[in-house]
C-alpha cells in the first residue's frame, strides 16, 4: 500500500526567492513527523505546499496514494479546478499559527459550518459532530461563545476541532502554539498529544523541540530550504550530526 | 459603428471654435466657485470643530445642531433658499454668491466632522508632552497638534474638494454663469445634448481626476506613514 | 400662527407626493447602487486584468464628474441616440450607476479589509473560494461596509434633489412647480428642507449607532 503522503523533490520559488529547493518525503498511515529549522527557512511554505495553498514551482504532492493538487494528462502536469482541489483539502485539515477562527460564528459553528456547506450534512448531524470535536478537544463549555470571547489557547482548540471535523486523512499544524502566552501552550500541546496517542497522521512545524521529542515518530530539520538531517527523534534531537542543527538546538534549548 | 463614432467627433470640430469661447470663462467661473466655496467651508468647519469641542454648553449645542442640519439638507434646498428664497425679505444675491454661500455652508458641516475627528486623532499625551516642555497652548496646537491632524485631514480635505467641484454644477440650477449652464445653453441651441453633456462631463473629470488622483496618493502615504509609526 | 398652518395646509400635501416619489426614487437607486458596487467588486478580486481596468475606468469616471452631468447625458442626451428614457427611470439609472462606483470601492476596501487567513482557513476545509466569500468573507464584510453604506444612503436621498433638474416628480420638482405658481418661495423651501431633514435625521442616527458598535467590536 502507497505512503499516506508523498512529497516528491519539491521546490516553490516566490518571485525569484527560492524557498524550497528539492524537498521529499513521506509520511506512513499513522505516523508522526516534526519538522523544525530556523525562521524563514521554509516550513510553512511545505506545509503550505502540501495542501496546495500555494502551488509548488516544481515537484508533486501524493495523498494516499492519489495525485494531490493536479490533474495528470499524459507527460503533463495541470493544476487542478478550484472545485477539485476543494474536494481533495478537504481531507487535509490545516491549523494555523494566528487561529483564524471566523469571528462572525460562534465556537459551534465555526466547527460545523464545513460539514454542513462542503460535505452538505444535515444541520443536526453536523452540531452533534461538532459537538463530539469540541469534547475531544474540551471546549464543550464554551460552544456557544464566539471567538473574540476566547483566550488564544481556546482559540487554537476550537480550531483544531474545527480541522477534525473534516474527518481528514491528514492533519497539518503550523507552530499552533507560537502566538500563545506561555501559560496557554500547555493546554494545546496536550490535545494534540492525545490526538497523536489515537493514531492520528500528522506534519507538526513547530519550535517546542521537546514536545517533538515527544510525539513524533520522525523529525526533518529543514535549512534554507532543503532538508539538512533527518531521523529518528532521540538521534535528530538528541544526537544531532550536523553542526547547524547542533547550534539551532542548542539556541532553541537555552530558552 | 465606426463611422458614427467618427461622425460624432467630427460634430466637435465643426463646433469647436463657436463653443470654446462661451465653455472656457465658464471653466473660469467653475474653478472660481469651487475655490470660494472651498475657503468658506474650511472657516465654517474649523470654527464648529472649535465650537464642537469647546467646554461652553451653547456653542456645542449650536455646532451640533448645524452639523445635523447639514447631514440632512439637500445643497440644492439650501441654494434654493439663498437664491430665491431670500428675494421677498429683500435680499438679492447674486447667483456666484448665493452659489458659493450655500456649498460652502454645506460643506462646512461636512467638514466640521473631518476636523473634530483630526484633532481627536492626536493623543492627548502629545499636548501634556508639549506643556511639559513649556509650550504655549496656541504653539502646541500649530506646531504639535496641527500637523498631526493634518494626516488625518489631509485626504478628507481634498475629497471635499472634489465633491465641491462636482457640486458646483448645481449652481447652473440657479443661473450661476458656471459650466454646466453654458453646456445646457449650448446644448438647447445647438440641439447637440449628447456632445455639450458628454464635453462638459469630460471636462469635469480634466479638472477633478488630478485631484483624485493626489488625495489616493495622500492617503497611501499616511497610512504607509501610520504603520511605521 | 393660522397663516402658517393654513399655508402648511395647502403646500404640505403635494411635498408630501413629491417626498413619496424621492424616497422611492432613493431605495430604488440604492438597490441598483449595492448590487453593481458588490458585482465589481467580487469582479475585482478575480483579477482579470483587462476586466479591471474597465471597471477602474468606469469608478473613476462616475466618482469625478457631477451626478448632474450624468443624469444629463442619460435624460437629454441618450435620446439623441434614440432611446427616449422617462425621467424617473433616467434618475435612477443615473444614480444607480453613480452609486454603484461609489460602493464598489466601500466594498473592494471592506473585503481588502479581511485577513488571508480567513480565505486560507475556509480552503484548509475544503471550501471553494465562492463558498468562503459567501460564508466567511461576505457575512464579516457586510458588518464592516454597513456604515459607509449607510453614509452613502444618506448622501443618496440628499442627491435625489438634483432629479428634479429632468422633472423627476420628486419634493424638489414639486417646490419648484409650487413656487411658480403660488409665490411662496421662501416658505416652501424652507418646508422642503425640513422635510428632507426630518427624514435623514433618523437615517443620520443610527447609521452613527453603526459605526460606534463598529468601532466597539473592532
Ligand atoms: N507569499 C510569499 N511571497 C513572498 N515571499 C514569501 C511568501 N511566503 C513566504 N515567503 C518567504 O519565504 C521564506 C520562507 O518563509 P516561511 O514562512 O516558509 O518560513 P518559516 O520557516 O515558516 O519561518 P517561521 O519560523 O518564521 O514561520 C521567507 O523568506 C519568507 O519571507
Ligand atoms: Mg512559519
Amino acid at each position: 500500500m502507497a505512503a499516506l503522503l508523498r512529497v516528491d523533490d519539491l521546490y516553490k520559488d516566490f518571485a525569484g526567492l527560492k524557498v524550497l529547493k528539492g524537498v521529499s518525503m513521506t509520511l506512513e498511515r499513522g505516523h508522526k513527523t516534526a519538522i523544525i529549522g530556523p525562521s524563514g527557512c521554509g516550513k510553512s511554505t511545505l506545509l503550505r505546499c502540501i495542501n496546495y495553498m500555494e502551488t509548488p514551482t516544481a515537484g508533486h504532492i501524493h495523498l494516499d496514494g492519489e495525485l494531490f493538487g493536479e490533474t495528470q494528462n499524459g507527460g503533463k502536469y495541470q493544476r487542478m479546478s478550484e472545485k477539485q482541489l476543494a474536494r481533495q483539502r478537504s481531507q487535509v485539515g490545516m491549523v494555523f499559527q494566528g487561529f483564524y477562527l471566523w469571528p462572525h460564528l460562534n465556537a459551534r459553528d465555526n466547527v460545523a459550518i464545513a460539514p454542513m456547506k462542503v460535505r452538505g450534512m444535515e444541520k443536526r448531524a453536523a452540531y452533534e459532530l461538532a459537538d463530539a470535536m469540541l469534547e475531544k478537544v474540551h471546549m464543550s463549555h464554551k460552544r456557544d461563545e464566539f471567538p473574540e470571547r476566547l483566550s488564544g489557547g481556546q482559540q487554537q482548540r476550537v480550531a483544531i476541532a474545527r480541522a477534525l471535523a473534516q474527518q481528514p486523512k491528514l492533519m497539518l499544524f503550523d507552530e499552533p502554539t507560537s502566538a500563545l502566552d506561555p501559560e496557554l501552550v500547555g493546554e494545546v500541546l496536550k490535545v494534540i498529544q492525545e490526538l497523536a496517542a489515537e493514531g492520528i497522521s500528522m506534519v507538526l512545524v513547530t519550535h517546542e523541540v521537546r514536545f517533538a521529542r515527544q510525539v513524533a515518530d520522525h523529525v526533518i530539520f529543514l535549512g534554507d530550504g532543503v532538508v539538512v538531517e533527518e531521523g529518528a527523534p532521540d538521534q535528530v534531537i538528541g544526537a544531532p550530526k550536523h553542526e547547524r542543527l547542533r547550534s539551532f538546538l542548542k539556541q532553541i534549548l537555552e530558552h | 459603428m465606426i463611422s458614427d463614432l467618427a461622425s460624432f467627433f467630427a460634430t466637435y470640430e465643426e463646433n469647436w471654435a463657436s463653443w470654446w469661447p462661451q465653455l472656457l470663462p465658464a471653466i473660469w467661473v467653475t474653478i472660481k466657485l469651487t475655490a470660494a466655496s472651498f475657503l468658506l467651508a474650511l472657516a465654517i468647519g474649523f470654527l464648529l470643530a472649535l465650537g464642537k469641542l469647546s467646554r461652553n454648553r451653547l456653542l456645542r449645542a449650536f455646532a451640533t445642531g448645524y452639523v445635523e442640519l447639514a447631514r440632512g439638507i439637500p445643497a440644492l434646498a439650501i441654494l434654493f433658499i439663498l437664491y430665491f428664497g431670500l428675494l421677498p425679505v429683500g435680499i438679492v444675491l447674486d447667483a456666484f454668491v448665493a452659489g458659493f454661500i450655500g456649498l460652502g455652508m454645506s460643506g462646512g458641516g461636512y467638514f466640521a466632522e473631518v476636523f473634530r475627528a483630526g484633532i481627536l486623532a492626536v493623543h492627548k499625551g502629545q499636548r501634556e508632552a508639549a506643556a511639559s516642555v513649556g509650550m504655549t497652548p496656541f504653539t502646541s496646537f500649530r506646531w504639535i497638534i496641527l500637523p498631526q491632524a493634518m494626516r488625518v485631514i489631509l485626504p478628507p480635505m481634498m475629497n471635499l474638494f472634489i465633491s465641491l467641484l462636482k457640486d458646483t454644477s448645481l449652481c447652473s440650477l440657479i443661473t450661476a454663469p458656471e459650466l454646466m449652464l453654458r453646456a445646457k445653453d449650448l446644448a438647447m441651441m445647438s440641439f447637440l445634448p449628447m456632445h455639450l453633456f458628454v464635453l462638459a462631463g469630460a471636462l469635469y473629470f480634466l479638472l477633478a481626476w488630478p485631484m483624485s488622483l493626489l488625495a489616493r496618493h495622500f492617503e497611501r502615504r499616511m497610512r504607509r506613514g501610520y504603520r511605521a509609526g | 400662527m393660522d397663516v402658517i398652518l393654513g399655508k402648511i395646509a395647502t403646500l404640505g400635501p403635494p411635498l408630501l407626493l413629491g417626498a413619496v416619489t424621492t424616497v422611492t426614487i432613493t431605495l430604488v437607486s440604492l438597490i441598483i447602487a449595492i448590487i453593481l458596487g458588490l458585482t465589481l467588486a467580487l469582479i475585482q478580486r478575480a483579477r482579470i486584468t483587462w476586466l479591471n481596468w474597465i471597471i477602474a475606468a468606469y469608478i473613476e469616471l462616475f466618482r469625478n464628474t457631477p451626478v448632474l452631468a450624468q443624469l444629463f447625458i442619460i435624460y437629454f442626451g441618450l435620446p439623441y441616440l434614440g432611446y427616449k428614457i422617462p425621467s424617473f427611470l433616467a434618475a435612477v439609472i443615473g444614480l444607480g450607476l453613480n452609486g454603484g462606483a461609489v460602493l464598489a470601492e466601500v466594498f473592494r476596501a471592506g473585503i481588502a479589509a479581511i485577513h488571508v487567513g480567513q480565505r486560507e482557513a475556509s480552503l484548509s476545509v475544503g471550501m471553494t473560494p465562492w463558498m468562503a466569500m459567501r460564508y466567511i468573507i461576505l457575512p464579516q464584510t457586510w458588518r464592516m461596509t454597513l456604515p459607509p453604506t449607510g453614509n452613502y444612503a444618506i448622501a443618496l436621498f440628499k442627491d435625489t434633489a438634483v432629479v428634479s433638474a429632468i422633472a423627476a416628480p420628486e419634493i424638489m420638482f414639486y417646490a419648484r412647480t409650487l413656487v411658480a405658481s403660488t409665490f411662496e418661495t421662501a416658505f416652501i423651501y424652507l418646508l422642503v428642507a425640513l422635510i428632507y431633514f426630518v427624514l435623514a435625521f433618523p437615517m443620520a442616527r443610527l447609521v452613527d449607532r453603526l459605526e460606534r458598535q463598529q468601532r466597539a467590536w473592532l
